[in-house]
């Protein structure tokens, strides 16, 4: 096909050949951003957690007056939840993974050490790991006489005396590797206060943080033998078959309000439940940029159509002209197709450009990590179907111009 | 002569249906887009308190020693309870009040109604005026009933149309946590947004229903909830166990009522630190901020990223519809440049084309603007139905409706002015001839 027609008639419409570049240069660059953001998203939405989420629920409760012992409410508590039908294992936690409200500590490797290391999410409770579903890959799991109340750990490190406080943890994988890349983390100390420090006994595959908000740090937690007692803020998650799951909850409920009426449930949830909501944010703005993507092609595609009809009629004196010189309805075709290739294409390479441009700006002012290569053959891809998509119909109907309109005065 | 434009832009617009309904659909997905995120945008960067904010400053001391969770220049976020009642004994600003928040469980007398949580407020006396709180009936507590751990309560309206049913309930009791209380005001309709003075509960959406003053919280060691963070030894709280010596978890704000009182209290502020670092609390030199309101939401990132990243496509799609639009309407206009030069020919002046071609592409933005507003209306709603936080905020005001129509008209006569000009270039004769 010679292209040299082709260009010197995009020269007589400059403007708007140049304003069709702009518009496809434009909806190339979001489109690439967009798809990228997607991705983005996706991949968060699809977090693991390192936990049995189909076998869990929680359970959140209130009280309406003081307890006065809520260590001892906390154990009476546990005990009719093992009573509940279907109850697999229950353990009362702090937090749940992707569960919002968190709790975490900074970390030391060394108490003198200025800054700390990292930061990690801190789980306290008994049986956290068991009760979850957290597999353990290296040492041991937290014994049950390693377990230490809540109010001698706060009274102990009030009054300095760090004796009684438990020194031993379980930590992740991820955080193993963060501290000690390439080594056994097993016996090695971590400190959370100058005072504290405590031997890691065991590794964990993965048990996400209750804030899992940024990527790289999602999968730094510790488990601590640490009984909180019953509170507001405390769960108990309870793990059961999936398909006794709606049972159990009710029937856990309806044991713990027996057991003690005067409490308000707040929660009560399947762990499906709770992650769903999690990222409830991310899957609303996934469903917004696919929109946004939806539009933007479709207003494109739109313009291209109205452009091209444009032409199509400017052109028919010449189109015939063309017909009777022996031109085929191929030929006519042929050159409203690539005519459309090479606006797109010219608009992809802006585009692509643009597109580098968004990302940079985004990554400066929004965490955004740097567009991969792999999403510019995307946007290119798409545009240049569009487009010929778009222009099939003008063309088509360009081709159907008879010769013997050369013949006619317009 | 308006009148005629109008009639040559209507005329020259039905020739043209399929062509004419895309250029108004664009601009209005466009504007839809744009004023539905612009509109999300401007109500969650909204002034609280309009009027009061520029007097409200929130006092930031750094007390942390070189072990502290966070890192970096700037001081913690919240106040330790030392400093917190240091800094309002003080009494250094024209008013201050330190609070933090809570919830507790309401024991109402009727049987038939079970108990239940709602959010609260710990705080000192004088929030009410200075925030500006208003009062359906009653007043607030003074600060004499603060110190004698008074067993007042202010409600909020939500809550005395669910207890009494909307009646004036000054004076009557209310149990709460297993503690009686005496209610002395009810609050008009208040929730400030974002919520300003303090950002750990949330943002956007919350609105207290039972305000205690402060230090009969503390006695009484109902449940705080909120961001505690600790250094050294400290250990945030869980519930009744409040966070120790070595947390910040209170919010501290005072009014200032002119910014020479605003540089004198900064000046006191880091007075007080070296005070303290005199005294072996403090280790770090004085580190101090004041920022007032809008600067403190500045500060916090209040708007979620989404809402920004949402505002910022929505403009580049509104930028591609222009583009397009620009497109379809110069190939259109230069497609009659024989009817133009004929208009020429007649004695038409260029600017008279001008405006001709001007009012047709303004009467495309003008339904194109209602259309948009009609869309950005339907925008709203779908984000009043999704649950998030700033869900029920999300409604067009008298402003952004006006930028609506200033946005359409302004963005479809932009879009006009390249094509019109372009297309008022034509030379009569030429064009006359080579037909």
């Amino acid at each position: 096909m010679e292209l040299r027609p082709i260009l010197s008639t995009l020269q007589r419409h400059k403007t708007t050949a140049w304003l069709l570049i702009l518009e496809i240069a434009l909806t190339c660059a979001i489109v690439c951003n967009a798809v990228f953001m997607i991705g983005n998203r996706l991949q968060r939405i699809h977090m693991t957690t390192g936990i049995d989420e189909h076998a869990l629920v929680q359970i959140q409760l209130a009280e309406i007056a003081p307890t006065p012992d809520i260590f001892a409410r906390a154990r009476e508590d546990l005990a009719v939840l093992r009573q509940v039908p279907g109850v697999q294992a229950v353990a009362l936690t702090n937090q749940l993974p992707l569960g919002g409200s968190s709790s975490n500590a900074s970390i030391k490797l060394d108490p003198a050490q200025r800054e700390p290391t990292l930061s990690a999410g801190t789980y306290f409770g008994e049986d956290i790991p068991q009760t979850m579903g957290a597999r353990l890959v290296a040492g041991r799991n937290l014994r049950p006489d390693e377990t230490t109340n809540a109010d001698i750990v706060v009274k102990a490190l009030a009054t300095g005396n760090t004796k009684g406080i438990p020194a031993v943890t379980v930590i992740t994988q991820a955080l193993a590797d963060r501290l000690w890349p390439g080594q056994s983390p097993l016996g090695k100390t971590i400190y959370l206060t100058d005072q504290v420090g405590v031997r890691v006994v065991g590794v964990l595959a993965d048990l996400v943080r209750a804030n899992a908000y940024n990527d790289a740090t999602a999968h730094y937690s510790v488990v601590l033998p640490l009984f909180m007692g019953a509170g507001k803020d405390q769960s108990y998650v309870i793990r059961t078959r999936p398909q006794d799951r709606e049972a159990v909850l009710k029937a856990a409920v309806a044991a713990l309000k027996k057991a003690d009426p005067e409490r308000v449930v707040t929660k009560q949830r399947t762990y499906d439940e709770l992650r769903e909501k999690f990222f409830e944010n991310d899957r609303a703005m996934a469903g917004i940029l696919i929109g946004v993507i939806v539009a933007l092609l479709t207003v494109t595609a739109l313009g291209i159509v109205g452009l091209a009809s444009f032409w199509v009629g400017q052109r028919r004196r010449t189109i015939g002209v063309r017909r009777a010189l022996g031109a085929t309805r191929g030929d006519i075709l042929r050159y409203f197709q690539t005519e459309n290739f090479l606006l797109a294409t010219f608009g992809i390479v802006l585009g692509m450009v643009l597109a580098y441009g968004i990302n940079l700006f985004l990554m400066l002012h929004y965490e955004l990590p740097r567009l991969p290569a792999i999403y510019f053959p995307v946007g290119a891809l798409a545009l240049w179907a569009i487009g010929q998509l778009a222009v099939l119909g003008p063309a088509l109907r360009a081709s159907r111009v008879p010769p013997v309109v050369a013949t006619r005065a317009v | 002569m308006f009148g005629y434009y109008l009639d040559l832009a209507l005329h020259s617009l039905k020739r043209n249906k399929a062509l004419t309904a895309l250029m108004v659909l664009a601009i209005a997905l466009g504007i839809g887009a744009s004023m539905t995120t612009l509109t999300v945008l401007h109500v969650l960067s909204g002034d609280p308190l309009p009027g009061r904010s520029g007097t409200l400053y929130y006092p930031q001391v750094d007390p942390r020693d070189n072990s502290g969770i966070m890192p970096g220049k700037e001081p913690p976020l919240q106040l330790t309870e030392i400093d917190g009642f240091n800094l309002l004994h003080a009494k250094r600003a024209d008013r201050q009040a330190l609070m933090t928040g809570g919830s507790v469980p309401i024991q109402p007398d009727a049987a038939a109604i079970d108990p239940f949580y709602v959010e609260a407020r710990y705080t000192t006396a004088d929030f009410f005026a200075m925030f500006g709180a208003p009062f359906r009936y009653g007043r607030g507590w003074n600060a004499a009933d603060d110190e004698a751990k008074a067993r007042d309560v202010v409600i909020g309206s939500e809550l005395n149309e669910r207890l009494f049913g909307g009646a004036n309930s000054v004076g009557r009791t209310l149990r709460m946590a297993g503690s009686l209380f005496r209610i002395v005001g009810v609050l008009g309709d208040w929730s400030p947004s974002p919520h300003f003075y303090d950002l750990n509960t949330g943002s956007y959406g919350y609105a207290e229903q039972v305000f205690i003053p402060l230090q009969t919280a503390l006695d009484l060691h109902v449940d705080h909830n909120g961001s505690s963070d600790c250094w050294g030894n400290g250990t945030g709280g869980v519930g009744r166990i409040y966070p120790s010596a070595s947390c910040v978890w209170m919010q501290f704000w005072v009014q200032l009522d002119t910014p020479a009182k605003a540089a004198e209290y900064k000046q006191f502020l880091i007075h007080y630190s070296e005070q303290q670092k005199e005294l072996g609390r403090f280790v770090k030199a004085p580190n101090v901020r004041l920022r007032n309101v809008m600067q403190w939401l500045a500060y916090w990132q209040v708007v979620p990223d989404d809402v920004r990243l949402q505002a910022g496509l929505a403009f580049g799609f509104l930028l591609v519809c222009l583009v397009n639009t620009v497109g379809l309407m110069l190939a259109k206009f230069l497609r009659r440049a024989g009817e133009l030069s004929v208009r020429r020919a007649l004695g038409a002046s260029r600017r008279a084309l001008f405006a001709q071609l001007l009012v047709e592409s303004g009467v495309v933005g003008l339904v194109g603007g209602v259309g948009g507003l009609l869309l950005a209306l339907f925008g709203l709603w779908v984000v009043r139905h999704r649950p998030s936080d700033y869900a029920a905020l999300a409604h067009l005001d008298p402003v952004m409706l006006l930028m609506t129509f200033l946005l359409a008209l302004g963005a479809s006569l932009l879009a006009g002015l390249l094509p019109a000009w372009r297309a008022c270039q034509v030379t009569p004769a030429l064009q006359l001839k080579s037909n």
